[in-house]
């Protein structure tokens, strides 16, 4: 949690009726019984946005775990593993996600300090190099495909088509939130409720965003560097 | 945003037109309600295909011009071929397990009341609430339309367009054959592997798969909701037992439909893609050589399965324990014995879940050494099951217990999870379950301990609950009624079927007349079925007093049970943001009954204390085995 106490901290902790910055830090998880306090004046605390992104890492960590421990299993039971040699591009893919993470990470940070041109423009990039990411997966089937690699070919083949299309899947689900923080800035958002929201979706957007690229990272080391 | 405006500014107006108001409505309530109707339509299906199962079980070869009529291809001339006695197997299983025992307990039940027992106004997202049971309603209608896809010549045609072996229909069955565990390789072949496999098995991988989303939206709100939402003074052990089993069970299915999706997606690409996860080389089916398949493993199905499939169980039991704890404090007018052991006990049960999943697969040739471990999880898991069973005893001891409805069939509950849950100690021994496994044995074990023991805990939960869902009473004569044949015809059909296990008869058999040492046997097979239709019938009792007593039934008041907890501080029917505007305060426990000292004989959680609370009585509900004598 940033040092600094910023205008939409105070905004938050009123609502919240946290003590200072680190009373909404964490995981939104309040042991008095979670809910409200004395003083607040409405029901919507941008917390639950950060638990729901959080639960929701959790059950696609499952989904994952399980498709990796098939991949593990598989590789290992019998003799037609054949493993692709990496397409050059998927490097730059990955390049593309792990800075978006950074550009994401200094949107969200312009958001704190209510810099909202830095925000926007962040985002934009962030969006830039998501759909950057997308098209340079995309431009990795075609070279596959075009080399006569596809799903079928062997079961290596199969997990890499598999994972890259679910994780691909979940970078779309992220494109889109970041499409609607991004048309969300158009909106002037006047009440303290509108803004808490704006904050808790770009907070948890920013968590989601970091999660897919770490995973990318994971399936990328997986899929290439796993013996 | 001014701060007078605290108890009416956050007042939310109903909406106005029908659609957004019943259909694609954002009130959790409604969503509850709509995931009780579609298990009250799902069991209908599950039950009469099990009422088909026993009619050929007990009379085979019979000629029955209705099932001619409606299945020429499946029951020619109106006897049920084996195929199709299979996939009625499959179809009542994948019914009852994902439709009705995971939409009702959860989706239903834990919808309408968790968010008004924590104090909040609505779940944590209403969006995905409502997207939450949309999606597992497009997951029943997928799985209806497997059962036409293989059941209707023509339907099958249309299907059969879209692929000759994957999606071929019309092959006569109803549906899928392979059990609701659907195990590869047969389930990955198609066509090739018999009747039922192909558009019938596709068609119920993409509706489990579809079902599996489902589930996780409405997981992510559960726990958010709970973790977040909760009302000032609502700590988490001064939660009712009820929201403890909710939470445990979202936890669960967060935690394990990720998996079952995972492999539905494998088990899918291996059918419409040509991969090989599940598919072995050189296999032979009906004679022929699987081509253009090598190197898949059978059993990282069964594993990814059962992963999921374990705990899958406990979510379809907890809620029940949740509700039977519940109603048994309420009606025996005392604290619930032993609250932190109940709320730990829960947890344990679903936690271990997670790490007991071979025992499923003691016959699949895994190493001893695993088979052992994981039979020493599965038993200690007969811990925390006891704990509870002990408590529910220990609240009910020297009670003067009210012997409503409900609680009958809380009570009901205790009787056959017991009953049910004893035998798991028996399949949990690997020496045991050799013989035992994949007899009537285990039939009757999981059906007494998973799936009467649930329906046993949503019945309790029905007529509990009815009056504040709908404002008016359920008629107590019928549902004595109701309780008492349903109770004794379960135990009628499935002690016998422990019987039949100790035999050695098989399960997933649609005949057992060509096997010399079942024949003294039929009997009893004919006594199974006799009961399973009684009891089959009385449900529609059950029916009829649910739906004349929404519009006849006797006018509820806001509390006719006289329990404690929030729901019942709120008008019957609740208003659409249920506390009217207003952030209830919570100062008690949930259970607090026969309190010492306190004008009646339970305090509302909401009552401020001081005035005729002892000291010391705030935290908790305590332990008390005879109320609170100080």
């Amino acid at each position: 949690m940033a040092a600094t106490v910023t205008n939409t901290d105070r905004v938050i902790d009123a609502a919240i009726g946290g003590g200072g910055p680190r009373g909404r830090g964490g995981n939104g998880f309040r042991k008095n019984g979670g809910g409200h306090h004395e003083g607040d004046d409405f029901r919507f605390s941008p917390a639950r946005y950060r638990v729901g992104v959080w639960v929701a890492i959790a059950s696609i960590v499952m989904l994952f775990t399980a498709l990796s421990s098939a991949y593990i299993v598989r590789s290992a039971s019998s003799n037609d593993w054949t493993p692709l040699v990496l397409p050059k591009v998927l490097w730059l893919s990955s390049a593309f996600i792990v800075v978006s993470s950074i550009t994401m990470e200094i949107s969200r940070r312009s958001l704190k300090a209510q810099n909202n041109r830095g925000y926007r423009l962040w985002l934009t990039n962030t969006l830039m190099l998501g759909i950057g990411f997308v098209a340079a997966q995309l431009f990795a089937w075609r070279q596959l495909a075009r080399q006569g690699v596809y799903m079928a070919s062997n079961p290596h083949s199969s997990f890499f088509y598999l994972f890259t299309a679910a994780h691909g899947l979940h970078v779309l689900g992220g494109i889109l939130a970041l499409t609607y923080l991004l048309l969300r800035t158009r909106r002037k958002t006047d009440t303290v409720e509108g803004e808490l929201k704006r904050v808790g979706a770009a907070d948890a957007a920013t968590v989601y965003w970091h999660f897919l690229d770490g995973l990318w990272i994971c399936l990328f080391l997986l899929l290439f560097f796993w013996k | 945003m001014a701060e007078a405006s605290h108890d009416v500014a956050h007042r939310h107006e109903p909406p106005k037109s029908f659609i957004r108001k019943y259909i694609f409505s954002l009130d959790h309530k409604v969503i509850g309600i709509q995931y009780i109707l579609l298990a009250l339509s799902a069991v209908i299906v599950g039950m009469l295909m099990s009422v088909l199962m026993r009619m050929n079980l007990s009379w085979p070869g019979t000629h029955w011009p209705i099932m001619g009529t409606l299945f020429p291809t499946g029951a020619p001339g109106g006897v049920m071929s084996a195929e199709f006695y299979l996939s009625l197997v499959t179809m009542h299983g994948t019914m009852m397990v994902f439709f009705v025992l995971t939409t009702a307990p959860q989706g239903g039940f834990g919808n309408y009341i968790l968010p008004i027992q924590i104090g909040a106004e609505d779940m944590a997202f209403p969006f995905l609430n409502m997207m939450s049971f949309w999606v597992t309603f497009v997951g029943f209608l997928v799985l209806l339309l497997a059962i036409f896809a293989e059941g209707n010549a023509t339907v099958g045609a249309w299907f059969t367009k879209l692929g000759e072996s994957a999606w071929a229909g019309g092959s006569g069955t109803v549906g899928s054959i392979g059990g609701w565990t659907q195990y590869a390789p047969l389930s990955a072949l198609g066509k090739v592997a018999g009747p039922g496999q192909g558009a019938g098995v596709t068609l119920w991988i993409i509706s489990i798969a579809i079902f599996c989303v489902g589930s996780l939206l409405g997981a992510l709100n559960f726990i958010t909701t709970l973790l977040n939402m909760r009302t000032r003074g609502m700590s988490l052990m001064r939660m009712p037992l009820t929201c403890w089993a909710w939470f445990t069970t979202a936890v669960l299915a967060l935690l394990s439909f990720p998996v079952l999706l995972g492999g539905g997606i494998l088990l899918l690409l291996d059918r419409i893609a040509g991969t090989s996860f599940f598919i072995p080389g050189g296999e032979y089916v009906s004679g022929a050589l699987i081509p253009n398949h090598a190197g898949g493993s059978p059993l990282l199905w069964q594993h990814l399965f059962w992963f999921f499939g374990h705990p899958e169980v406990y979510i379809a039991i907890l809620p029940g324990m949740g509700a039977t704890s519940h109603i048994l404090s309420t009606f025996a007018r005392k604290p619930i014995f032993g609250y932190r052991a109940m709320v730990f006990a829960i947890f344990a049960i679903g936690m271990l879940g997670f790490f007991v999943w071979g025992h499923h697969m003691f016959m699949s040739g895994m190493s001893p050494y695993s088979a052992v471990a994981f039979s020493i999880l599965t038993l200690s898991i007969g811990v925390p099951s006891a704990i509870k069973t002990f408590n529910w005893i220990g609240t009910l001891w020297g009670a003067k217990i009210r012997f409503t409805t409900p609680m009958l069939f809380a009570i009901g509950f205790v009787s056959v999870f017991v009953a049910g849950g004893i035998t798991g100690l028996v399949l949990g021994q690997t020496s045991l379950d050799f013989f035992f496994h994949d007899t009537y044995f285990v039939t009757a074990h999981f059906h007494l301990v998973m799936g009467v023991a649930s329906i046993f805990g949503m019945f309790a939960a029905t007529y509990f609950w009815f009056p504040k869902m709908f404002g008016r009473m359920m008629h107590e004569g019928m549902g004595k009624l109701h309780f008492w044949v349903t109770f004794v015809g379960v135990y009628a059909i499935f002690i016998p079927f422990h019987a039949m296990g100790m035999l050695g008869m098989p399960r997933r058999y649609s005949n057992f007349s060509e096997y010399e040492f079942l024949k003294n046997s039929h009997g009893l097979v004919l006594f199974v079925t006799v009961a399973a239709i009684v009891t089959v019938s009385i449900q529609l009792l059950f029916y009829f007093n649910f739906f004349w007593s929404m519009f006849k039934g006797k006018k509820a008041t806001d509390n006719p049970w006289e329990a404690t907890t929030l729901e019942w501080t709120i008008p019957s029917p609740p208003p659409h943001d249920n506390f009217a505007g207003v952030v209830p305060t919570v100062y008690h426990g949930p259970y607090e009954f026969s309190v010492p000292g306190a004008p009646r004989d339970f305090i509302m959680q909401t009552e401020p204390e001081g005035v005729e609370v002892t000291a010391g009585l705030g935290e908790t509900s305590g332990n008390g085995g005879n109320g609170h004598k100080h």
